[in-house]
């Protein structure tokens, strides 16, 4: 059967979203639909709703009567999610998954083991992120089929997108949750990829007219959990313009819920400070609650100079108990503008303090809330990034990439103020370098964009419209111990050797030319596993004996263990290491043995908590 | 030929077999007669004891349902012609319930209208009117999309031609005369384009429009 729609399913750290297209609307043409998803939005109701919010709520049994989760497809969901699980959850904290994908890209954790809630007391049942990111599919394959009873997902063109930041193990697991669904046929995107795609579709082809050869579109996605930079160059081939995408950021976890945070805190200390009141964690909450609608009306309208916040009590009686204060334009400025954008120069960067030694287990968020810090650090890493490209020419004197247009993407952003303020900045920076500022590409949905994006790669994949060019983010090594002999004291010397070139296209594959491993058949081998986001250069094959502490990222470790089909435990077989990137965009290392050409699978996910 | 004299004070003294047959068939046709008056006599008797019922309206609506509206039709079953059959609508319960506990949820209206506001003071009125404002405007635009009856400016005049829609159209004040009227537009009207109240599911307790809380 073949595919009646393109698919695309932003699967969000805070929101997801399901767009599609008609594949056989007509000819060329493109109508993007968005699902409204139907969700509990408290016991017993159900609502259409065009984001399911990304929240896992493990309910006591007593807490819910009988029948009261009952969804159109189903009498008794297995999790609550979406709505339901935000509202209930934020009354019991405890009992709140959130956040599952960003644990995906977790070092150091194993995401199929059940450990959200981290702060859950022991008798709650608690579920892996890879289990809660599932749940998130299912919901959303679930939906769609009550809709379209006819087209099943299972049967469609399925784009997921995920950070461009996400490590191959993160890809992996998202990939795997798609498949535990039912949606094996799903293929990966990268998120701000996905933004531009939409951008372009949104241009219905008048975007050639918006960019030139020699551009480098810098996309900057601040959503509400992460923030995630890419830079993509615009070439030409053949005469057509061709879109490369050039560069990736890190993953940092930052985003419009921190603001809401920050603002929360700021409002708290004066309430206190003003009223000698402690106040709850409730109070803190709603607090949070009442700062987020504040700041979009300061925001939206320029000429309030400050917003009434209130907190009711919890209580039946509003009046009494209500806590009054006020967020003022100035606070909003200093918090948010000063705070999360400072005025800073292109050399500074994040601030980074070693983490204290005691750290229960918890996310990795961003030490420095300064986003232009991060970005003038990426900024500056990727210097090299259109080397390779003829069009690109940075001037000698050049500190760091310029792009010359940025394409916006995710909420904090629809704040003009906000946007605006990033653009000075990054403006500033290319001024002192004498380089012309760079312009903003206008008419992107900052909210939908990645979802519509997704849907509209299907249609792109059919060869209907630009692709960009990407390939793997990174180049990839394999950790191996140096022959020399042991000197008390000291680690053993390890050298990288590189497995999967900068860039590698999906549906492509590599084999090592040289290097041969003896693997223990039955016993299990681990290797170490790097990632360079800045090495373009490094072919297959390549040893490094030093490298800089910035250009190399230890990911987690990669593990084999040879099945003893046919052969004896403890025999050593030589092989050699493969990487493929799929079409499905995940990366696949594989040993093939030397004598007989049998190939095993080298898995990502070991994520033990030795790494 | 024979003649036939009737004479009244003869009685048979032999009964022979056609007199046998007739005294029979007169005996059965009795006997049919009695049995169909008898059944006849109770037929009627059961109809009227039924009839009631038929009259009776449907009974109420349970109060879980899941249609959101709900029309129901009261009639009168009643033989001889009569007027038309009057329809009323009644309005279910649950969407009115469903209303007031958006409403509670997202702008504590009961809370609001059940408290006694002449112990406080302006101020402190105003900050909760606030939590009400934001939370209903919030409920309303979530789920009813309105729009103005209409489009004119208020104040302005508008003129309503014959066959105007009178229940879109008020008129007020100095009505004479035959359409078109003319007059100046007071309130611009709103009206429901679209509606989006939440599904329930089976067994859902509408009447429920805030539970209690209790933390442990």
């Amino acid at each position: 059967m073949t595919a009646r729609y393109s698919v695309g399913i932003d699967l969000g750290t805070t929101h997801c979203v399901l767009s599609y297209v008609d594949l056989e609307a007509g000819e060329d043409q493109v109508v993007l639909d968005v699902l409204a998803i139907p969700q509990l939005t408290g016991p017993g109701t159900i609502e259409d709703k065009a984001q399911l919010p990304s929240f896992t709520y493990l309910a006591h049994p007593a807490e819910i009567a009988e029948g009261a989760t009952a969804l159109p497809w189903t009498a008794k969901p297995e999790y609550l999610v979406g709505e339901i699980a935000r509202n209930l959850g934020s009354k019991t904290p405890i009992r709140l998954v959130s956040s599952a994908k960003s644990w995906l890209c977790h070092a150091g954790v194993d995401c199929k083991q059940a450990i959200l809630p981290v702060e859950a007391p022991e008798d709650v049942e608690r579920i892996s992120p890879f289990a809660a990111s599932k749940a998130y599919l299912q919901h959303l394959r679930d939906a769609w089929n009550h809709r379209f009873p006819e087209h099943n997902l299972q049967d469609q063109d399925v784009t997921i997108t995920v950070p461009a930041s996400f490590d191959p193990a993160a890809r992996e697991l998202t990939v795997e949750a798609a498949r535990a669904v039912g949606l094996g046929q799903a293929v990966l995107l990268e998120e701000p990829q996905a933004a531009l795609y939409s951008w372009i579709e949104n241009s219905e082809g008048d975007w050639r007219n918006h960019v030139q050869i020699g551009d480098v579109i810098l996309v900057a996605d601040i959503g509400g959990g992460t923030t995630d930079l890419s830079l993509i160059a615009v070439t030409e081939q053949d005469g057509n313009l061709q879109l490369t995408r050039v560069a990736v950021g890190d993953h940092i976890l930052l985003g419009g819920d921190n603001m809401d945070l920050a603002l929360a805190y700021t409002v708290k200390a004066k309430l206190e400070q003003d009223g000698g009141k402690r106040l709850e964690s409730w109070q803190l909450q709603a607090l949070t609650h009442a700062c987020r609608e504040a700041k979009e009306k300061l925001f939206n309208q320029p000429e309030l100079g400050s917003m009434p916040l209130v907190v009711a009590s919890r209580g039946s009686s509003l009046i009494g108990g209500t806590l009054r204060t006020e967020l003022t334009r100035d606070e909003l400025n200093r918090v948010l503008v000063e705070g999360f954008l400072p005025w800073v120069p292109i050399e500074e960067r994040p601030v980074v303090r070693p983490r204290s030694g005691l750290r229960t287990a918890g996310l990795p968020y961003a030490q420095d809330a300064g986003i232009t810090r991060h970005l003038a650090a990426f900024l500056s890493r990727q210097k090299e990034a259109t080397g390779e490209l003829a069009d690109h020419v940075l001037p000698e004197h050049a500190s760091f990439l310029h792009p010359t247009a940025v394409l916006f993407n995710g909420g904090v952003l629809k704040a003009g103020v906000m946007a605006e303020r990033l653009m000075q900045i990054l403006n500033s920076w290319l001024q002192t370098e004498q380089a012309a500022p760079a312009r903003l590409l206008q008419g992107a949905d900052l909210d939908l964009a990645v979802a519509r994006g997704a849907a509209y790669y299907g249609f792109v994949r059919k060869g209907k419209g630009v692709r960009i060019k990407g390939g793997t983010a990174a180049a990839y090594y394999v950790g191996i111990e140096s022959a020399m002999p042991a000197v008390p004291g000291l680690p053993a010397e390890i050298e990288a050797l590189c497995i999967a070139p900068f860039g590698m296209e999906e549906g492509s594959e590599q084999e090592l030319p040289n290097d041969e491993f003896g693997l223990i058949i039955g016993e299990p081998v681990r290797f170490r596993f790097f990632g360079s986001k800045t090495r373009r250069d490094d072919a297959v094959g390549v040893r490094l004996e030093y490298w800089q502490d910035d250009e190399l990222e230890e990911l987690d470790e990669i593990e084999i263990t040879l099945p003893e089909e046919g052969r004896h435990a403890g025999d050593i077989v030589p092989v050699h290491l493969s990487v493929a990137v799929t079409e499905v965009g995940t990366l696949e290392l594989k040993a093939v043995s030397k004598r007989d050409q049998q190939r095993w699978k080298i898995e990502f996910d070991v994520r033990a908590g030795d790494a | 030929m024979n003649t036939y004299t009737i004479d009244l004070s003869l009685r048979p003294t032999t009964f022979d077999l056609w007199h046998v047959c007739l005294a029979g068939t007169a005996a059965l046709l009795a006997l049919i007669l009695i049995v169909v008056l008898v059944s006849v006599l109770l037929g009627m008797r059961r109809c009227k004891s039924a009839a009631p019922a038929v009259v009776a309206p449907t009974p109420a609506p349970q109060p879980e349902v899941k249609i959101v509206e709900k029309i129901v039709e009261v009639e009168k079953i009643v033989q001889a012609p009569a007027p038309e059959p009057v329809v009323l609508k009644e309005a279910t319960p649950d969407a009115a319930l469903q209303l007031l506990s958006l409403l509670q949820k997202e702008a504590r209206f009961i809370d609001f209208i059940k408290e006694d506001v002449s112990a406080f003071s302006d101020a402190e009125i105003g900050a909760a009117a606030r939590v009400v404002h934001q939370g209903c405007s919030k409920a309303v635009s979530e789920h009813f999309t309105l729009a103005p009856v209409s489009k004119d400016p208020e104040g302005n005049r508008v003129t309503l031609n014959k066959g105007f829609d009178a229940a879109s159209f008020r008129l007020t004040g100095n009505i004479v005369g035959e359409a078109p009227f003319t007059g100046t537009l007071v309130h611009k009207g709103w009206q429901v384009t679209d509606l989006r109240l939440p599904k329930l599911t089976e067994g859902h307790n509408a009447k429920i429009v805030a539970p209690a809380e209790v933390e442990l």
